[in-house]
């Protein structure tokens, strides 16, 4: 074991015949398969592995899992780096590269300056001039973070699974295993997720034996037994990170991270997407560190951490260990470390009187224990070079004697352990104080079972009883029949009380003292939390964001509770009355890769495309997104811009013939008995009286009376419509009339369905658009008497059935072309063939919108936006009062608002100047205001704003205050760059404002 | 009060900070009052600050059912700005955003306002239209904005995906430099430690269970401490108005709903401004911290938890994903939620009810946090003259009943 | 995250399939009401803390909208019933169990 001089000859579960080296901030090591980062930097004896936040103080690896707050790494490089990484989750493999993210720290502010900078600091200095304080933020943003971004866009995929089952088993320790094993024997399906690389949890650094195997052994059993269920599902490398309402739970497995990148290759983090029956928690606990001075010191462990990686890893991170504690299990970690072959130099037991089976374990293995002792402060520079020990009062919070120096190189400290309630506070259940846990336990919930450590249990046997109890108890919950199990029996000593403490006191008063460390990444002491209870922030929600206690990536698993205990002594409270904040998902970290899953890039959001899509395509078409749809925005010729080929798109249309794919427009087919009247309240326009065979135009609103959609319906039979939405509204609507037919209206018989997608709608427009649907539609008649404007035929256009609507959006003679949607390509090439003698060009929305707003049609969601009644849009003509049920919105219209005479109302805009278009937003002002500071008062504002090749000059739509009663006057509108721009307010109809043509 | 300064630091220091006062008294409820304002977050702390500062108005209790801060004022992404689209709205939010950057001062109590711009993306050509049609109002409203283009807009936000072959590719931003963010919780602790100082009683932990009415007129609140009588009584209570409205047999326009912000772990300074998307639905900045500060869509339903759904979230962040490629990589640390009150015109009620003595000011929906100076100005200013300031009058809850609603839904940063 | 039964599919499916469509059991009055109980009608909502009577959409199912008796603190899903039954004013108002 060359180059790992922290390495145990013997022991672990690592597998020692083949070495593998890593690189970590630039200098290479080796370390062996089944360590983590954190075990192989111990077992070389790298003990700094951060500077903290904000002193800039040398850090070291404290804990051993989830909890760790100091050993923070960066990993990788370039796209593929992982930032944040917990050393002590990260598996080592071959070649890992690795750099801590923590050589930061504000630079200026050294551990010096401390004593200025206490909690809070920053709200009481730099307020003025606001530029200092900007001045100031710099260097703090420069000193904060810790890891980087990567550099470019991730390589890896994430996947997502949706799972079911009844029973959600969280953890698999020693309860979470027991649990598992009942809820699966009663044939229920359960799945089980653990965030360690192997099921066990505490029980694969354990040297118990249960049921007279090592625990180990009977672990490997249970998962075996667990692995014959069809209906059980194990996941390791696989953190519960949130668990909402209803009992879904979240779960990220870690599918790549314990080898190189595979850069894509296979998906780098599953999301298992889980809904439980029911949930048993069985996450465990978490040791709580011992609060005293020096205690961030390189050298200063848990004590369970300690015995993990002797155990576990087979690394001692140390020579001579002193070990701090208040209870009965610490004395493990003397015995893991004596029997490591190293020496224990004392334990300091803040207890009276020690007697339990392990004190006397140590005791009777020749560990010297000092009784109602202490350690209260470490010694050293950049690492423990001694413990101060000193004895206590029984209480624990006083000295009763001076401090004394013991040498050693490590601490191990354990001052009880924090159940791991976070899960279950996460759907707004608060966990509960237990004095005789010593930490705050699950508080009750329907449908949530909690085992083992997370309810305070101290013994393996009691996690084993609590889990097969939880096991049966959740899937009797979820109609499953259980067998008793007999309990299982461990050779493990049996706990004595626990004593309740928190911190160590020092000589000096906590304000005076050497830093005694709450939060580790955060850098906030005992000072700082007696600092936010003396100034009156006394809620623990105050203290916690004045000091920023638990804002860490560890979210204050060390931290927390023993903040909470100083301030409830500083405020002279229970700890159970201050009570703890709120624990928010994630449980741990979770990456937002792994949560998008694979809804990022092509398939952010699904493309909707027409039939014709590939033709347009093919075209050269410019997409715009309207909507989910695609739609083709011009067709450019080589060197066209997007003016000219629009400007050569209307003239088509205007003297020849040409073509759009209106497809996207939304069709809701409706149908029954009731289909008119249901209809005829929805649409302000009356509906009873439509012909079979005829269209009209509708204009809907919300019952606010603002225009919601419009379009034009088709009657096509006796008892069916076919109703026409905008594009991009059309599942609005369909929810819309949904809603009135089946809460207001269920009397109503009448049906609806969309058909949006079944049908493909090609407008041939123009002058020449007779002529050339003629060519391939013999069997109706195109006679302008036969097929008048607003009706509607079937025959058949190439061959193929179609309903032809003689319906425009351009004011030009068009037949809107219907056909099912698989067979509209043929349609459309065989229309463009027969259209191309005349020169037939395919147009998109840009030409559309020009030519409409030619005609002074309104776009809904363009030239209105939700705040524009009928009237105000000029469409009284659409709107028809005094119908027997009224229409929807109907009433609001008379609302007071709504008939103020200065309303904002549809005109049309003539420039002065005939070649400048007004660009779409531009406001509206009286008088020829330049741009100025100061308010000018708006009159309104341009909704739409074209060229018009056909009319030669540029038009627009706007909407103005009073705007019809301003018919001739000029206004203004003043532009970014500091033109304005003169306009003369006419009638939105530009062009044929009789209509000829269409009708033509 | 004893006042804060560098040099106060220093003086402290020689003494291990062993004698800073308490920023604010714990005060015990007197029997009456001139003013009892309802609810301790940002906007009743301002209202009381300022009815005592501008007004002299300093008998005033807040009475706070937690503790101070510890609703919305807590729990947003603390985005600053004033480019809202209506007349109305924009003058009020402006108004806000004109006291923010010397709030520091004003509260000798560094708020950490940082103006450090925020971007509104197009990614459709409507979108486009509408942040065109607001820019030219803000600008004409003296409120600072421009129009930048996706090659702008990829200068100033190096990591956004300004690609054209996005699904939604970026068209164009609106852009305010004078908005930014602020340190959310110090804005409440600013206001109560001022207000303190004026006199004004903030007495925490004490919800109210009523709202006494005597003839028409407000007369105090009950409290689980017993009556505290008042003359006039605020209510200032996002995410709960509905049930004080209900203790004064009133009923509101208000819909209560979770609305669910994240924040990732801690990052080396990578984005230096504030962006907001409405169309792919995310508005992300970062702490000076480090961290990213994401603001996720509102729940569909009503809810008073402080929580939501998850797909939510997963919406949020996979816009994130497509407009940082780069943050894909990136864990979220927490996520929580916010109750907003959301109003059916994504504006706030601020003013006088049908009962004599009593106002609200509530609905604010996303627009809470950056209105905080605002809204507790024109609110004291209400309570103290008895009339609706007049930047306050068209937000009347008289205006539904005129149809006079003054529709900020595409201002708003979320679709409702 | 919620879990709702449609009563018109009788399977317990994740929110995700579902929108939610207001406040249930809102009576839109006749038209010659005053503006007032107009507004009422369009705006007011009663958004209690606690039962809260909603209808729901079951959009990417069945398309049939539905009644929920939901607790808005909780997320406890007391009863779901078709439109047109009758309020479950018995869960409505009483202390939660």
């Amino acid at each position: 074991m060359t180059g790992q001089p922290r390495r145990l000859p013997v022991g672990g579960r690592v597998d020692r015949t083949s070495p593998i080296s890593f690189t970590f901030d630039g200098r290479t090591y080796q370390g062996l398969r089944g360590d983590t980062l954190a075990s192989a930097l111990l077992a070389n004896g790298v003990y700094v592995v951060a500077r903290s936040f904000k002193f800039g103080r040398p850090r070291g690896v404290v804990g051993s899992g989830a909890e760790e707050p100091n050993a923070i790494v960066q990993l990788g490089t370039g796209a593929d780096a992982l930032p944040n990484q917990r050393a002590t989750q990260v598996e080592l493999y071959d070649g890992l590269v690795g750099a801590s993210s923590a050589a930061h720290g504000l630079r200026g502010l050294i551990d010096a300056a401390r004593r200025v900078l206490p909690a809070g600091f920053y709200y009481k200095m730099l307020m003025a001039p606001p530029i200092l304080w900007r001045f100031w933020e710099q260097v703090l943003r420069r000193g904060a973070g810790l890891g980087t971004v990567p550099q470019g866009a991730d390589p890896d995929r994430y996947d997502k699974l949706n799972r079911h089952c009844d029973v959600m088993v969280v953890g698999a320790g020693a309860a979470g295993l027991a649990a598992a094993l009942v809820a699966a024997r009663s044939g229920a399906r359960v799945v089980v997720a653990d965030e360690q690389d192997a099921f066990g949890g505490s029980l694969l650094a354990s040297a118990l034996h249960i049921d007279n195997r090592p625990a180990a052994e009977w672990v490997v059993d249970a998962v075996s037994e667990l692995r014959t269920f069809e209906d059980v599902v194990m996941l390791p490398r696989s953190t519960v990170v949130g668990l909402y309402d209803h009992n879904f739970l979240t779960v990220l497995e870690r599918c790549a991270d314990h080898g190189p990148s595979t850069s894509g290759a296979a998906a780098r983090e599953r999301l298992h997407r889980v809904r439980a029956k029911e949930v048993v928690l069985a996450a465990g606990a978490i040791e709580r560190p011992l609060v005293f001075a020096n205690n961030d010191l390189p050298g200063v462990m848990l004590a369970s951490a300690v015995s993990c990686y002797v155990n576990r890893y087979g690394v001692a991170p140390g020579e001579r260990l002193v070990l701090a504690t208040t209870n009965d299990a610490g004395y493990r970690t003397a015995l893991d470390w004596q029997r490591a072959g190293r020496e224990v130099v004392a334990v300091a037991d803040s207890r009276a009187d020690p007697s339990g089976a392990l004190p006397r374990a140590a005791r009777d293995a020749g560990i010297r224990v000092l009784r109602s002792h202490g350690v209260v402060e470490a010694v050293g520079h950049a690492h423990v070079r001694a413990a101060r020990v000193a004895s206590l009062n029984t209480a624990g919070d006083a000295l009763t004697s001076t401090a004394r120096r013991i040498n050693c190189d490590l601490i191990a400290c354990s001052g009880g352990w924090n159940p791991a309630v976070h899960l279950s506070s996460q759907t707004g259940t608060r966990p509960v104080w237990s004095d005789e846990a010593v930490g705050f336990v699950a508080g009750q919930r329907r449908g949530l079972h909690c085992a083992g450590a997370v309810t305070g249990a101290a013994t393996v046997a009691e996690c084993l009883g609590q889990g097969a109890a939880a096991g049966a108890s959740a899937a009797r919950a979820a109609g499953f029949a259980t067998d008793e199990t007999e309990p299982l029996a461990t050779d493990e000593a049996p706990l004595d009380a626990q004593q309740a403490l928190f911190v160590i006191p020092h000589s000096r008063r906590t304000s005076r003292a050497p830093p005694q460390f709450v939060d580790l990444q955060l850098d906030v002491t005992a000072a700082d939390i007696e600092l936010a209870a003396r100034e009156g922030y006394e809620s623990v929600e105050h203290a916690k964001r004045y000091t920023a206690l638990g804002f860490g990536t560890d979210q204050g698993k060390l931290g927390n509770v023993n903040g909470i205990a100083i301030l409830a002594s500083a405020l002279g409270r229970e700890i159970g009355e201050v009570g703890t904040t709120m624990f928010r998902p994630a449980y741990t970290p979770a990456t937002f890769g792994a949560i998008a899953g694979r809804d990022v890039g092509d398939l952010f959001d699904p493309e909707r495309h027409t039939p014709m899509h590939v033709w347009h395509e093919a075209q050269g078409a410019v997409w715009e997104d309207v909507g989910r749809w695609k739609r083709p925005r011009y067709y450019p010729k080589p060197g066209e811009d997007m003016d000219a080929a629009v400007a050569r798109e209307c003239i088509v249309a205007r003297t020849g013939v040409a073509m759009m794919d209106a497809s996207t427009l939304g069709k809701i087919d409706v149908q029954g008995p009731d289909a008119a009247r249901f209809l005829d309240r929805i649409y302000a326009g009356g509906f009873l009286r439509l012909g079979v065979g005829r269209c009209r135009y509708g204009v809907m609103l919300k019952d606010d009376g603002m225009i919601f959609d419009d379009g034009v319906t088709v009657r096509l039979d006796d008892e069916r419509y076919l109703v026409h939405t905008t594009t991009g509204n059309a599942e609005a609507v369909l929810a819309w009339l949904e809603l009135w037919r089946q809460t207001e209206w269920p009397d109503l018989d009448v049906y609806l369905t969309s058909v949006t997608d079944h049908w493909a709608t090609m407008a041939v427009v123009g002058p020449k658009a007779r002529e050339v649907l003629g060519r391939v539609c013999s069997d109706i008649d195109l006679g302008a008497d036969a097929f008048p404007f607003m009706a509607c035929r079937e025959g058949h256009v190439a061959g193929v059935r179609a309903r032809v609507l003689r319906i425009s959006f351009s004011g030009e003679l068009s037949f809107e072309v219907n056909v099912a949607a698989g067979q509209a390509v043929a349609v459309w090439e065989a229309l463009m063939a027969a259209g191309s003698a005349d020169g037939i060009t395919p147009y998109g929305t840009e030409t559309m919108h020009v030519l409409r707003a030619e005609k002074g049609y309104i776009i809904v969601g363009q030239d209105t936006d939700g705040s524009m009644t009928p009237h105000d849009m000029g469409l009284d003509w659409a709107v028809r009062h005094g119908k027997r049920h009224g229409f929807v919105g109907e009433r609001s219209l008379a609302l007071a608002d709504y008939q103020r005479a200065d309303r904002l109302q549809l005109v049309g805009l003539r420039t002065v100047e005939p070649a400048t278009v007004i660009p779409e937003g531009a406001q509206i002002v009286a008088d020829v205001y330049r741009m100025r500071s100061g308010r000018v008062p708006m009159r309104g504002f341009v909704t739409s704003g074209y060229y018009s090749a056909t009319l030669k000059r540029s038009i627009a739509l706007a909407m103005l205050k009073g705007g019809r009663g301003r018919l001739g006057e000029t206004v203004h509108c003043p532009l970014d760059n500091g033109n304005v721009l003169a306009a003369e307010v006419v009638d939105p109809v530009f062009y044929d404002p009789d209509g000829e043509r269409q009708n033509a | 009060m004893e006042r804060y300064s560098l040099f106060g630091l220093l003086k402290h220091a020689l003494h291990h900070h062993e004698d800073w006062p308490r920023a604010w008294r714990d005060a015990e409820p007197r029997s009456s009052y001139d003013v009892v304002i309802v609810g301790g977050g940002g906007h009743g702390l301002a209202t009381a600050y300022y009815l005592a500062k501008v007004h002299g108005i300093s008998d005033v209790a807040v009475v706070e059912k937690g503790w101070l801060g510890g609703g919305n004022t807590g729990r947003n992404t603390t985005i600053v700005r004033s480019n809202y689209l209506r007349d109305e709205a924009a003058w009020l939010y402006d108004f806000a955003l004109e006291l923010w950057p010397d709030l520091s001062r004003e509260l000798n109590f560094n708020v950490m306002f940082s103006p450090r711009g925020v971007l509104n993306l197009g990614h459709t050509l409507q979108e486009m239209r509408d942040i065109e049609r607001r820019v030219n109002a803000n600008r004409l409203n003296g409120i600072d904005g421009e129009v930048l283009s996706p090659a702008e807009l990829e200068a100033r936000v190096p990591l956004l995906n300004c690609s054209a072959s996005a699904r939604y590719p970026v068209l164009g931003a609106s852009w305010q430099p004078r908005g930014g963010v602020a340190r959310h919780d110090a804005v409440a602790w600013g206001y109560a430690r001022a207000a303190d100082a004026l006199g004004v009683d903030l007495i925490q932990q004490t919800p109210v269970t009523g709202i006494r009415v005597e003839d028409g007129r407000v007369a105090g609140v009950e409290t689980d401490r017993g009556l505290i009588a008042a003359r006039k009584v605020a209510c200032v209570v996002a995410g709960h108005s509905g049930v004080l409205a209900a203790m004064a047999g009133l009923r509101l326009p208000i819909e209560s709903r979770p609305l669910q912000a994240l924040v990732s772990e801690p990052l080396k300074p990578c984005l230096d401004t504030v962006v907001m998307s409405n169309a792919v639905h995310c508005y992300i900045s970062q702490a000076d911290k480090g961290d990213l500060v994401i603001g996720a869509g509102a729940d569909g339903y009503t809810g008073y938890g402080q929580r939501g759904s998850f797909h939510i979230i997963e919406h949020s962040l996979a816009a994130v994903c497509e407009l940082f490629p780069a943050f894909s990589r990136v864990r979220m640390n927490r996520q929580w939620g916010g109750i907003v009150d959301i109003c059916p015109d994504a504006c706030p009620i601020i003013g006088k009810t049908p009962v004599g003595g009593l106002y609200f000011n509530c609905g604010w929906g996303t627009g809470g946090f950056k209105s905080t100076p605002g809204s507790g100005y024109v609110f004291a200013d209400t309570i103290a003259h008895d009339r609706p300031h007049p930047l306050a009058a068209p937000f009347a809850l008289s205006r539904f009943e005129r149809g006079a609603l003054i529709d900020e839904h595409g201002a708003a940063g979320v679709a409702h | 995250m919620l879990l709702l039964q449609c009563p018109h599919c009788l399977e317990a499916r994740s929110e995700e399939e579902f929108d939610y469509a207001g406040e249930a059991h809102i009576q839109r009055p006749a038209t010659d009401v005053s503006d007032a109980e107009w507004a009422d009608y369009l705006y007011f909502r009663s958004n209690p803390q606690g039962r809260h009577c909603e209808m729901w959409v079951h959009t990417a199912g069945c398309r049939r909208y539905f009644n929920v008796v939901r607790d808005t603190v909780s997320y406890d899903v007391l009863a779901v019933y078709p439109i047109g039954e009758r309020e479950r004013e018995s869960l409505v108002g009483k202390p939660p169990p």
